[in-house]
């Protein structure tokens, strides 16, 4: 039962990501159609990040997860790779919630 | 692959080359995916999974956000249905990504669109975007495929290790580790913004929406980023000027 439930989740989650590889055949959209695409990812980008970090993090104290992304910002503001960041804030809500 | 045939020494270079970028851009989220892969792998044989099946779910579903969730929902007894359809809604927003991928990838064939599609995470979809320009290159197909499958067998040998060392794992240092996903789309969007700051504005405002939806509307977390990131987006619009690299 629980393999038919991932099988489940597996079909629910592939047709939404190919599906468009299907519908976007247009060769050029209007412009404006090409800056509301090109937006995507930046908006998706923020609504992964807010409110999420500070509940699922840690539940109890959202300022945790909000200390663990100003550390990722400030290395991230540096240009260094992404991976630093992730490191940076993983081991701030380490040492917080120790 | 299909070409190799008619391939000249030059063309060669330029494949091993595209593939070498795409190993490197994708290096992060490799690197990334790991703490995240082996805390999923930990709660997921805490729920009652077995090694098989916590890995298999990396190998089918490959979307962390939603293998959490049902590895949540595992353990407090829910059924195939509750399951399934809490997925859908969770990874819809994949949809709304895919939509904005293929249209920076419009000139690949089908045959590359299909499968590159389905390797589309926040994270492979973030990079990828940051990396647009690769898709007017002859080899960008190969860039996007090296990216996405190093990003997958982090993300699959990751969840097969937090399965097998599961308890050796310090608790404290799993449950730190939910911030890593975060740290790393804070990592991807600070650098943009901080060239463009109407890129900047867009991610701030979709924030905005997101917050209202969930917390005083009470939508559910799969459909709030999907609809804070379609209007959110329409900002875009206005903002940003056509040749805006993304």
């Amino acid at each position: 039962m629980i393999m038919l439930t991932i099988i489940g989740m597996a079909i629910v989650t592939m047709v939404p990501r190919f599906l468009p590889a299907f519908l976007m055949k247009q060769s050029t959209f209007k412009p404006w159609v090409n800056r509301w695409l090109n937006a995507i990812p930046f908006a998706a980008l923020g609504a992964l990040i807010f409110p999420g970090i500070m509940i699922d993090v840690f539940p109890k104290q959202p300022l945790v997860g909000i200390a663990g992304g100003v550390v990722a910002a400030v290395i991230a503001l540096t240009n260094i790779n992404v991976i630093f960041a992730v490191i940076g804030s993983i081991l701030t809500v380490y040492l917080l919630t120790m | 692959m299909d070409h190799a045939q008619t391939m000249t020494s030059a063309d060669q270079f330029g494949r091993k080359e595209a593939i070498k970028k795409g190993l490197v851009a994708g290096l992060p989220i490799f690197l990334g995916y790991l703490p995240i892969a082996v805390a999923y792998g930990v709660l997921a044989k805490e729920s009652g999974l077995s090694t098989f099946e916590t890995t298999m779910m990396s190998v089918l579903v490959f979307a962390g956000a939603a293998q959490f969730m049902a590895a949540g929902m595992f353990s407090a007894g829910a059924m195939f249905v509750e399951i399934v359809i809490a997925t859908f809604v969770l990874n819809f927003r994949h949809f709304i990504m895919s939509m904005s991928f293929m249209n920076t990838t419009k000139a690949f064939p089908l045959r590359w669109r299909f499968p590159l599609s389905l390797g589309l995470t926040d994270e492979t979809f973030a990079v990828s975007s940051l990396h647009s320009n690769q898709a007017k290159h002859q080899y960008g197909t190969y860039f996007y495929l090296s990216l996405i499958l190093f990003a997958y067998v982090g993300w699959i040998s990751g969840s097969l290790a937090g399965a097998l060392l599961g308890e050796v794992i310090p608790q404290a240092l799993s449950e730190s580790m939910g911030i890593a996903l975060y740290a790393m789309f804070i990592g991807l969007l600070v650098p943009s913004i901080k060239k463009e700051w109407r890129l900047g504005a867009i991610a701030v405002f979709s924030m905005g929406l997101n917050f209202i939806f969930m917390e005083v509307l009470s939508v559910s977390k799969g459909w709030a980023i999907v609809i804070s990131t379609i209007i959110g987006s329409f900002l875009g619009v206005f903002l940003l000027k056509e040749e805006d690299e993304s």
